[in-house]
């Protein structure tokens, strides 16, 4: 009797199996549905909702109604706000010290990052996983005290780093007008090499050892292995820590937030999320609306400009 | 003999490998070393020794004043940056895994799409979306409040992102056809077998939300005014623009650079291997 039950139970199982396999093998709609809605809900309210309502605060305008004490309205602007932002000098300016930090820290910071990377994964190196972990360490450390770290080790009074540059006779003056974006350079250097190099690191250990093996039998040398097989293979990753330095560089707020507390150097708008926030303190959000949406465009247009140039060069 | 001349070679290249990675490490190490020697010292010898050797210890007193300064707010701030940056990484992983999965295992209209969607995600800059939801919050009269950084901060386009690729990889789909065929639900399914085989993923992308939360700075600036909510990051900066009117919070401020920080480098170093992992996934397209 069980057997014939079980027998039975078996072949409405598999019956059900199949038929279910027929259709795709997927569960039902409501059940997907209730996977997805615990993500997609804040996706959609704190992720869509305000890019919708920045684009459309950034084509309304404050008129006012007969003089300049008139009661205020909002209406449809069109790219009134636009015009604006590419009119500001500021706006401008702070592009031109960001794309100029970005220029140079960017290759900088990759390029030891890569380096970093080729040695550790060279026989060369002992003490890997020291090296490895106090790369990596700040990246555990936001940005704002990186910031108040670096801070102390820029200030005439306290640096340690001062003292000894005087002691051979320099005047270094971290937090001067030449000087002080490079400072927030260092910073931001600090903080990502290692998080970029491990990256790169994990690329370069899932290539096939016999690679190496292939191009050490027909003479290659370990300096030709690491720039003609090793850069090439791992070229996506080099790619992707790009990507991600430009989003970060256009993003710059609270490093130089930091250091302006200490030096007058750094205006409030000394980059473009600056500016956006100094615009919004003074309640134009409008405007604030528009230049964060410009920032966004310059990142993405960055962004997939840089993904698209590499990837066509480099046949990927 | 002919092999002489390469062993000196590799000897030399050696000495000069350890020699750069030495000095590399020495930059990292700089400024924690710095703030460990600083906040052991009196304020009165900030500026008068020498900031890389220690001189009388203080670290015990300059806790306690770290502590007992303003009504112990800055123990506060260690509490409101736990719910946000840990109570938040957690809801966020769980969302980001049962999201990822689903992309993963399910097949259905749309899927493609919304991962894209998801992507896109991915490149919206956290400080552009932080001005407009300040508009929408002060509508809703959400400023000011614990959710109003806590809420945004759940959502992680990118832990999405790696909980797909780490279901892909690590849960079988016969796995997940033959707990079908024993009649267990999807849900079941996924919390019995699903998320025992995704751990060390679902770690990886705690960590690495937790950092994304512990990081943004922007959004609670934005968001915020009332002390008492502030996260770490925000009371230091707050702290930190005082002390040129209050130079007794400089000792403070440092002091309390070093509390915030030593904690989260120990946990990432215990969990190194979960981090490597995913790097390893993230990197791999």
């Amino acid at each position: 009797m069980t057997g014939i039950a079980t027998r039975a139970t078996r072949a409405v199982a598999s019956s059900e199996g199949r038929r279910r396999r027929l259709n795709g093998g997927g569960p039902r709609a409501g059940t997907v549905i209730a996977f997805l809605i615990p993500f997609f809900l804040p996706f959609v309210l704190f992720y869509l909702v305000p890019v919708g309502y920045a684009l459309w605060q950034s084509v309304r305008v404050v008129r006012r109604t007969g003089g300049q004490y008139g009661t205020s309205y909002t209406t449809f602007g069109g790219f009134e706000q636009y015009a604006e932002v590419f009119q500001n000098s500021e706006f401008w300016a702070s592009i031109g010290r960001i794309g100029l930090f970005g220029v140079v820290q960017v290759p900088v910071m990759l390029f030891v990052a890569l380096i970093m990377a080729l040695l550790l994964d060279t026989p060369l190196l002992r003490l890997k996983s020291f090296f490895r972990i106090t790369a990596f360490m700040p990246y555990a450390v936001p940005g704002v005290i990186a910031a108040i770290m670096w801070s102390y080790l820029y200030s005439p009074q306290l640096s340690p780093i001062v003292d000894l540059l005087k002691g051979i006779g320099l005047e270094p003056d971290f937090l001067g007008p030449g000087a002080v974006l490079w400072s927030a350079a260092n910073v931001s250097t600090w903080l990502w090499t290692g998080y970029n190099m491990l990256i790169m690191y994990a690329a370069l250990q899932s290539i096939p050892q016999e690679l190496y093996e292939a191009a050490k039998i027909d003479g290659a040398s370990n300096w030709t292995i690491a720039w003609r097989i090793k850069v090439p293979i791992i070229a996506p990753s080099i790619v992707l820590t790009t990507v991600f330095s430009i989003i970060g560089t256009l993003q710059l707020y609270a490093e130089p937030a930091v250091l302006r507390q200490i030096s007058s150097n750094i205006s409030s708008t000394f980059t473009p999320n600056m500016l956006a926030y100094a615009v919004a303190s003074g309640n134009n959000y409008q405007q604030a609306a528009a230049i964060s949406v410009v920032i966004a465009v310059i990142t993405f247009v960055l962004s997939f400009g840089f993904m698209r140039l590499t990837s066509k060069k480099a046949g990927l | 003999m002919s092999s002489q001349p390469a062993i000196r070679e590799s000897r030399v290249s050696r000495t000069a490998v350890m020699a750069l990675m030495f000095l590399l490490a020495i930059y990292f190490l700089l400024p924690v070393y710095f703030l460990i020697v600083a906040a052991t010292k009196p304020q009165g010898d900030l500026a008068s020794t020498n900031g890389l050797a220690f001189s009388d210890f203080n670290l015990f007193e300059n806790l306690r004043v770290l502590f007992t300064r303003s009504d112990g707010i800055f123990g506060l701030w260690a509490m409101n940056t736990v719910f946000y940056a840990v109570l938040g990484a957690a809801v966020g992983t769980l969302i980001s895994a049962l999201c990822g999965y689903a992309l993963a295992k399910f097949h259905f209209r749309g899927r493609e799409f919304l991962f894209s969607v998801i992507l896109g995600g991915v490149l919206v800059p956290t400080t552009a979306l932080a001005l407009p939801l300040f508009l929408l919050f002060s509508a809703t009269g959400l400023v000011n409040t614990y959710l109003a950084v806590f809420l945004p901060s759940i959502v992680s386009p990118f832990g999405v992102y790696l909980a797909r690729i780490f279901a892909n990889a690590s849960v079988p789909q016969e796995l997940v056809e033959s707990a079908r065929l024993d009649g267990a639900g999807e849900f079941r399914t996924f919390f019995s077998v699903a998320f025992k085989l995704m751990t060390p993923a679902l770690v990886t992308i705690f960590l690495f939300q937790f950092v994304a939360i512990w990081n943004n700075f922007f959004l609670p600036m934005v968001m915020l005014q009332k002390e008492s909510l502030f996260p770490i990051t925000l009371g230091l900066y707050q702290w930190n623009g005082q002390t040129a009117r209050a130079p007794l919070l400089q000792q403070s401020v440092i002091t309390g650079s070093l509390v915030s920080i030593v904690p989260v480098i120990i946990v990432f170093i215990l969990l190194q291997r979960f981090w490597r992992t995913g790097l390893a996934a993230g990197s791999l397209k």
